[in-house]
């Protein structure tokens, strides 16, 4: 009898690590799926061979002629970034990417003030349209947001301002008080009781949102700015349709992707991986130290809808 | 508390002459109780207003009507051969000028509003013998319990402009036929009715019945899509994470950092590569001859140019993107769910699939229903994937300007970015509008958070 509970503790137990070995496997094949294609762009922006097709995975040792007829061969090299920085008639990396920053920055402060105070309005005032604006942004949200781009186009057209950073800022920040569902979320789960207390006190409702309710609400503040801050490293649509061919106005997105093009994408391919790399690393950084906060905000948006 | 005294006002007072002189006056009961700056300010939009409205304002309007009369035409020059072009009127800009010109006029209305209001306002703090605010007293209100005014100012001008404007230009151009034949300066659009929306649900000949076909088809697979891209995500994800948080499993952060390492991963730089993975002679396809599954160039896989590999391909491809999301998520929940339910199971001689069924799937489901509905409307519209990834294709004759893996909202890239078919992009954005509200409304409605959003707190 005993001994027949023994040894099915020992099957269970069996059970268990066989359970966790076929856990740890399936986590090891997980991690390579999601690992390869970062790993491939980090090779090829250090390869030697050009073109996009390859025929290994790792880059392979690539032979060709120099000048004084030599046989040169070589499998990494560090050109890629080299040429990437090195404005080349139209395609001037380093100032795209000054751009981008610049436009990042700026389009962060804006959307993250307009987001932000539309959620404490919608959380903590209450007035005659509340409802109807709520339920106006709701609407507006569903409408395809490529649909009003032509638009735009014409309303930064007739002041002037298409092809300019600033129209692009405009564009990433203006409808940001739309966006305020997340945040508003967040708002109405710091105590009412604090207001009131501090209303009681004197404070008018400006400084119970400076000094009580945006000191409590620094993960949802930052979810807001970092979100914000990464839309113009990624939006490429709106910015091509903006800038044309204006080069000199373009935003990484827009550069790498035109990179990618039938005619360019043989020699542009390397400078494409290491453009990639550059502007990914400090995105992913940025995000691994601010990860908390993103957790904090996509979670508490998901319950909260 | 303003709005009671408006209402009681209304009764028992009967407006005074300088409260009445202000329906035709602006900001005249103002002026009369010695509020210069808010008189002043009131009078000049007032001014403003009536001014615009006769410099162009009026024509504006009529224009909208019209959408202009003039073609561009040639025109023969007196007293010699040549003759020189003329341009007309241009459809386009007389939409755009008659919708800021009727937004101009809704804020009148509103300052208009506003005036009534205050003059009743003083009229009756005059009565009681109360003081009547001085401009400063009122700009004090602005940072207090009239707040939300300034808070909402700047955001609000924003989002007129930047997302007001320009969809409610949209949608009016949905009924009009501003189309590749009536492309503005040279020629003048019209409106049309619901003409477009026949066409496109109804169909009819020769285009008309090509749109309608076409419009089907991408519908019919947009949805297949968001159904396969949001629940293979969501159980894949969950699954995932139940994984990962598994009692005994080492290492849990650096699993979930490896996943979470491309949600920080700029998407477009992510799909460019996957693209070139999956092309004909990607990575993958060699890696299938390497070995030795494929046999040569001539038999690779034609994950982007066959219609239902390319379907297959993208829902993959996707899931690639979208299970870290699910998985950051559901890990945050799962925490969340209280260990003794788990012991009270055990006790009960429950064993891990009962277990998951009956109490993790049920919590987590519980939860992130709002979720699931905003990543299905999400993907309905999701534009970056299928445009970075196949770019629509295969194309197939079947169809007016779209491909096989097409969405609705690519389609409608494609419509306004190549062919210049704004009215028809307008009909498809709008139809696209009509099944995310529906979506949305119901299930939305249903949920706590919205019917119980003013108690809650």
């Amino acid at each position: 009898m005993s001994a027949n509970t023994t040894s099915k503790t020992k099957s269970l137990q069996a059970q268990k690590k066989a359970g966790l070995i076929a856990s740890y496997v399936f986590l090891i094949i997980l991690s390579i799926i999601w690992v390869i294609p970062i790993l491939w762009v980090v090779l090829t922006s250090f390869r030697v061979e050009p073109g996009s097709f390859v025929s290994s995975f790792f880059p392979a040792p690539y032979k060709w002629q120099a000048e004084d007829g030599r046989w040169l061969e070589q499998t990494y090299t560090l050109q890629n970034y080299i040429d990437l920085f090195t404005p080349d008639g139209d395609y001037d990396f380093g100032r795209w990417y000054m751009n981008t920053l610049i436009v990042a920055i700026f389009s962060c402060l804006i959307s993250t003030f307009f987001a932000v105070s539309t959620a404490y309005v919608m959380s903590r005032m209450r007035f005659k349209l509340r409802k109807t604006f709520m339920n106006v942004a709701l609407v507006m949200g569903m409408f395809p947001g490529f649909m009003s781009m032509i638009a735009v186009y014409f309303i930064l057209k007739s002041v002037n301002l298409n092809q300019s950073l600033i129209a692009l800022i405009m564009v990433y920040s203006a409808g940001a008080g739309l966006g305020f569902y997340v945040c508003k979320g967040f708002f109405d789960t710091v105590p009412k009781a604090l207001d009131e207390a501090a209303m009681i006190d004197g404070a008018t409702k400006a400084q119970v949102f400076f000094k009580i309710v945006l000191p409590m609400s620094k993960p949802i503040i930052v979810y807001q700015a970092l979100t914000a801050f990464m839309g113009p490293w990624m939006d490429f649509i709106f910015a091509k349709f903006l800038m044309g061919t204006n080069y000199k106005t373009y935003t990484v997105a827009i550069g790498l992707y035109s990179m990618l093009e039938r005619e360019r994408i043989f020699t542009y391919f390397r400078q494409f991986a290491a453009g990639s790399v550059c502007v990914a690393v400090p995105i992913m950084v940025l995000f691994m130290c601010l990860q908390k906060y993103y957790v904090e905000g996509v979670t508490g948006g998901a319950v909260k809808g | 508390m303003s709005k009671k005294l408006d209402s009681e006002s209304k009764i028992e007072v009967p407006d005074s002459i300088a409260t009445k002189i202000s329906f035709v006056i602006m900001g005249f009961g103002n002026l009369a109780h010695k509020q210069f700056v808010k008189g002043a300010a009131f009078l000049l939009i007032e001014v403003g207003y009536i001014l615009f409205m006769l410099m162009g304002g009026l024509q504006n309007l009529w224009n909208m009507i019209t959408l202009g009369t003039v073609e561009t035409h040639e025109e023969k020059i007196e007293g010699s051969m040549f003759s020189r072009v003329v341009y007309g009127d241009n459809s386009m800009l007389f939409l755009l000028f008659g919708i800021i010109t009727l937004m101009i006029t809704a804020a009148f209305v509103g300052f208009y509003i506003a005036n009534i209001r205050s003059a009743r306002n003083v009229q009756q703090l005059e009565m009681k013998g109360e003081k009547i605010p001085s401009f400063i007293d009122d700009v004090k209100l602005l940072i207090d319990s009239r707040f939300h005014i300034t808070l909402l100012f700047l955001p609000i001008v924003g989002i007129v402009t930047f997302t007001l404007v320009p969809l409610v230009y949209m949608i009016l151009i949905a009924f009009t036929n501003y189309d590749r034949d009536h492309q503005v300066p040279g020629n003048l659009f019209h409106w049309v009715g619901l003409a477009n929306f026949k066409d496109v649900l109804l169909g009819g000949v020769g285009f008309a019945d090509q749109f309608s076909h076409t419009f089907f088809g991408v519908l019919g697979w947009t949805l297949i899509w968001a159904f396969f891209a949001t629940f293979t995500n969501y159980f894949l994800g969950i699954i995932v994470a139940i994984i990962i948080n598994q009692k005994g499993i080492k290492y849990k952060a650096l699993w979930r950092s490896i996943l979470v390492l491309t949600i920080a991963m700029p998407q477009f730089i992510s799909l460019l590569v996957m693209r070139n993975f999956f092309s004909q002679y990607g990575v993958i396809n060699r890696a299938l001859i390497n070995a030795g599954i494929i046999s040569d160039l001539n038999h690779v896989i034609p994950f982007f140019t066959d219609p239902t590999w390319a379907r297959v391909s993208i829902i993959i491809v996707n899931m690639w993107v979208g299970i870290p999301y699910t998985m950051l998520m559901s890990s945050g929940i799962l925490m969340n769910i209280p260990q003794d339910l788990y012991e009270a199971a055990t006790v009960d001689g429950a064993n891990k699939v009962q277990m998951f069924f009956k109490i993790t799937l049920p919590q987590i489901i519980f939860v992130t229903t709002p979720y699931l509905i905003t990543t299905f409307i999400g993907n309905i519209n999701n534009f970056n994937l299928i445009y970075l990834m196949t770019g629509g294709g295969p194309s197939t004759t079947d169809y007016y300007a779209a491909g096989k893996t097409d969405l609705l909202v690519t389609w409608l890239y494609k419509l306004t970015s190549d062919k210049k078919d704004y009215s028809l992009a307008s009909t498809i954005g709008i139809l696209i509008f009509i099944i995310s509200a529906a979506l949305s409304l119901i299930t939305y409605r249903n949920t706590k958070s919205y019917k119980e959003e003013d108690s809650f707190q």
